[in-house]
């Protein structure tokens, strides 16, 4: 069946090619020859593309942003939003004045055998105009860019951040909370066995009241110190909502520190992703999927394997006593160990 | 120089002139550059052919994920039981896609087959310096793209670790069944690729330098063999930290070495390594990794130069400048690699820095965008397939490059890395603008290939599906990644979240499957015109370069008599006091004539 339609495919291209060679045949001019009929249609399909990329550029804008990310749910988060907006604007600025001068262009000087082009080769004023413009513009990004970098990676806290451990495994994700001296005790993968499974060194008098959770809590407004293992392969924290990512490597430990300012009850009620669950419980209405609730989420970013897809982990922030409650029932490691 | 470079050369084929050539010596252990670019571009159209059909079939996937294909369980067998693609074929299939897109096709195919056909016959030589390493360079492709292909039909699969084949998911085959003998065959293939480039561009460097014909000063080459010198130059300089990368990695896999691991327990067995680090990898992977980018697109973008000047009948607007930033970025290539690592858990200081010099890219490629807008301002355009593409390429360049702005950036790249807004920006600036310029030079000297003309309607039924669908597969993408959508994922289905992105997946994957059978209408074209297209006149599109001024049919040293003699720079397109629209490059400036 294929091949038929393969077979038939190929004699039809072949047909065409005849009819295009026997009519530039009758024209008395090479099929290949660019005719000024040819530079006045392409330049109108210049013009064409170029009206509808930009139609369809603000199209995907004005029907799709609402599916981007909703607002930053962390103190740096903002400031990674704001930064993210200013670029986008000035890129998106270029974009849209860029592309239609191009087509434009590409239209309006569409060749006639009855012009001649005209011998421009170079310009300096010109060049010194469009080298120190994009510079000065890229200057103000990078700077802007940098301080934003420097804040999120070094933050500056009056108190002192709550320290987790998040230890990533083929293909699950495991919290180590530092417990009440904030300090958390040793740990190595020569040292998993049986219900240990992140390999804390029960030795050390710093892991024994560390908890081992399944789930992330957090306590609104306080920072909170992301210490990242890995047990095998290389995995990568993605907390999208807060605007954090960290990879996680074996062998090594890597940290990421924010704090979280939206508990997730609130967040549930912000308009915007109320208008998410929505569009995406009607979807999952129709194919008869359960329900969905907002929540927050850890993703592994970085290919690990096959179910590389299915790694993640619910975060849930809360008040401070919600958290409390929370923490309480949680077991140290010297009471499951 | 020039001069001695001449006689040289000349002499040189007198020595082969009492060849005679039989079947094995002309098409296959051919010595002679023309016939060795034509390899190269055969070779990289079929790695491509299988490249392109990977990703309709990983696409599929992404749209309808779950759901039975039966030309899934024809193509993958075992890997799509039921016509359900399994996890791990879908991981391999993105990996070796992006293997062969990179390496086999955009490398390989494009530098490979116009550096070797361009170098000698647009500097006025009778070959490359030297013909017998570049037929090893040919062969050690071959044999690399045969060992690729081969790694498709082991037991346990492909390579599957992604691209860019971090350790340890790619040195410990218990991690996953790719990172088994399909992994060892990928480190073999890419050994060998890297050992073919590099014979290549030490090759097109030195041919460059020393055998360019009188006249050819290095300010009136044509930009093409700007971009293909330098090119070559990146590619001497950052392929061998690759290489010594892979090595590296193919002792931890196989000699038990602890360059990479350290403190490991993966499938319940705890590993003996300690001391090393995958940061080290991702340090000496991304060295070349980043230059590859502009290995990948400077050739395009030269070839780009060359159409867009020839088919608007004017001057390159700002020749220098352009030969200024086409260094400015391979300088600026070699110190940006951390962009790919910001979130690596590498120093935080060092992400200050590669952010700053990350964004100093975005000048030069302003500079070349904007000199290719104002080569078109008054310019009578001739619209052969070529230049469509040509234009295609400084659209995409132009619409991938901004979001670099963005990736470039390393407080933005915390949320964006490794998500589809990635996807989306290294396919359109990167993929699409070399894929555009590599048809651009297919379509543009096809005729010096196989002397005869491609045919033009065909050329621009293929531009316009290729340049809509091109455009509706990876625009989209910017919206599923700044949803936080990561890459790489078999499906986004356990993540209720990203169920309103489905729709967007299932247009993404309609225009990649027009694109891709678009691209049959190339093939068809291609191989119709080789046999059965009109024959080629010697300058079809009214160039100045050398290589219109050679004979239709080839020649063994390229000139029938002796070398052509240079007089002025490429790009004398309309220029005042002459009748033509063109000055062929061996024209004598005239009496008062100012050069440019």
């Amino acid at each position: 069946m294929t091949l038929i339609v393969l077979v038939l495919a190929v004699l039809t291209a072949l047909q065409l090619i005849r009819i295009f060679e026997l009519s530039s045949k009758a024209r008395k001019r090479a099929e290949y020859e660019i005719t000024d009929q040819d530079n006045n249609n392409q330049g109108w399909l210049m013009l064409l593309f170029g009206i509808g990329l930009m139609v369809s550029f603000f199209w995907m804008l004005a029907s799709w942003s609402k599916l981007m990310l909703p607002k930053s749910a962390s103190e740096h988060g903002n400031d990674i939003d704001n930064l993210f907006n200013i670029s986008m604007y000035v890129i998106m600025a270029m974009f849209v004045v860029v592309q239609p001068i191009l087509f434009y262009f590409a239209w309006k000087y569409r060749g006639a055998s009855n012009r001649k082009a005209t011998y421009y080769e170079h310009n300096n004023r010109l060049e010194f105009i469009w080298t120190i413009v994009p510079a000065l513009v890229l200057a103000v990004l990078i700077i802007y860019g940098m301080t934003t970098w420097s804040k999120t990676m070094n933050p500056k806290n009056e108190q002192e951040p709550m320290v987790i451990e998040l230890y990533a495994q083929q293909f699950k994700w495991t919290a180590r909370y530092a417990g009440t001296d904030n300090k958390l005790g040793f740990a190595n993968v020569r040292l998993i066995k049986d219900a240990n499974v992140l390999g804390v060194d029960t030795l050390d008098a710093l892991s024994a009241d560390d908890k081992v959770t399944t789930e992330i809590h957090l306590p609104v407004g306080r920072p909170v110190l992301f210490r990242f293992r890995s047990q095998d392969v290389i995995h990568s924290a993605y907390m999208p909502h807060f605007r954090a990512q960290m990879n996680c490597v074996p062998g090594m430990t890597t940290q990421f520190q924010f704090t979280p300012t939206v508990t997730t009850a609130e967040m549930r009620q912000d308009a915007e992703v109320v208008g998410k669950v929505k569009r995406i419980n009607d979807i999952r209405t129709a194919k008869g999927e359960e329900a969905y609730a907002y929540d927050y989420i850890l993703l592994c970013n970085k290919i690990c394997g096959s179910a590389h897809y299915n790694m993640q982990m619910n975060i849930v922030v809360e008040t401070e006593a919600e958290y409390q409650k929370w923490l309480a029932e949680q077991k140290t490691i010297a009471e499951l160990l | 120089m020039a001069d001695h470079a001449h006689d040289h050369a000349h002499d040189a084929h007198d020595d082969h002139e009492h060849h005679t050539e039989n079947f094995w010596t002309k098409y296959v252990f051919s010595m002679d550059h023309k016939m060795i670019g034509k390899q190269f571009l055969i070779t990289g159209m079929f790695m491509g052919l299988i490249g392109v059909f990977m990703s309709m079939l990983f696409r599929l996937q992404l749209a309808w994920p779950g759901e039975s294909f039966p030309i899934l369980e024809t193509f993958l067998g075992k890997w799509a039981p039921d016509g359900v693609m399994d996890p791990n074929m879908y991981l391999a299939l993105v990996t070796i896609h992006g293997t062969i897109m990179v390496f086999f096709v955009l490398t390989a195919g494009l530098s490979g087959t116009f550096s070797n056909l361009l170098i000698p016959l647009q500097i006025g030589a009778r070959d490359m310096a030297s013909g017998f390493l570049n037929m090893l360079s040919y062969w050690f492709f071959a044999a690399s793209s045969v060992v690729m292909v081969v790694s498709l039909f082991v037991e346990t699969g492909p390579a599957s670790g992604g691209w860019t084949v971090y350790p340890p998911l790619s040195a410990l085959p218990q991690a996953m069944p790719g990172s088994g003998a399909g992994m060892t065959l990928w480190l073999v293939s890419m050994t060998l690729f890297i050992a073919g480039s590099l014979l290549g561009s030490l090759n097109y460097i030195v041919t460059v330098i020393n055998l360019r014909t009188k006249g050819m000063s290095m300010t009136r080459l044509p930009l093409t063999i700007w971009a293909f010198f330098v090119t070559a130059i990146l590619g001497v300089l950052s392929f061998p930290v690759l290489l010594s990368a892979a090595l590296l990695l193919m002792m931890d896999r196989m000699l038990g070495t602890s360059f990479y691991l350290s403190d490991i327990m993966v499938a319940g067995e705890l590993l003996g390594n300690q001391g090393g680090s995958p940061v080290l990898y991702e340090h000496l992977f991304w060295f070349l990794g980043h230059p590859e980018v502009y290995i990948i697109l400077l050739p395009a973008l030269g070839i780009t130069s060359e159409v867009i000047a020839t088919n608007s009948r004017k001057p390159i607007f700002g020749y220098r400048a352009m030969i200024g930033s086409i260094l400015a970025i391979a300088f600026l290539s070699f110190i940006v690699w951390g962009h790919h690592m910001f979130v690596t858990g590498m120093n935080p200081f060092l992400g200050s820095v590669f952010t700053f010099t990350t964004l100093l890219i975005a000048i030069p490629s302003a500079v070349k965008a904007f000199n290719y807008i104002t080569t078109l301002w008054k310019g009578n355009i001739q619209f052969t397939p070529a230049m469509l593409f040509s234009i295609g390429l400084v659209s995409t360049f132009v619409a991938g490059g901004l979001t670099g702005i963005i990736l470039g950036d390393s407080a933005l790249d915390i949320n964006v890395h490794d998500t589809y807004f990635v996807v989306a920006h290294f396919h359109i600036v990167m993929g699409l603008s070399a894929i555009f310029g590599m048809f651009a030079g297919v379509y543009h000297w096809f005729p010096k290939m196989y002397g005869r003309m491609m045919n033009k309607s065909m050329g621009y039924l293929h531009f316009w599906l290729t340049f809509v669908s091109a455009y509706g597969v990876f625009f989209p993408m910017h919206f599923t990644g700044l949803a936080g959508l990561p890459r790489r994922y078999y499906s986004n289905a356990e993540f209720p979240i990203f169920d309103e992105l489905q729709d967007i997946n299932v247009i993404i994957t309609m225009f990649a499957i027009g694109g891709g059978i678009a691209q049959l209408i190339f093939i068809f074209n291609f191989f119709y015109s080789m046999w059965r297209g009109p024959k080629a006149p010697q300058n079809p599109w009214k160039s100045n370069t050398l290589e219109w001024t050679t004979p239709v049919e080839h020649i063994h040293g390229n000139w029938p008599g002796a070398l052509p003699e240079v007089h002025r720079w490429a790009y004398d397109y309309s220029k005042p006091g002459h009748d033509e629209d063109f000055v062929v490059q061996t024209t004598p400036l005239k009496d008062g004539e100012q050069a440019h």
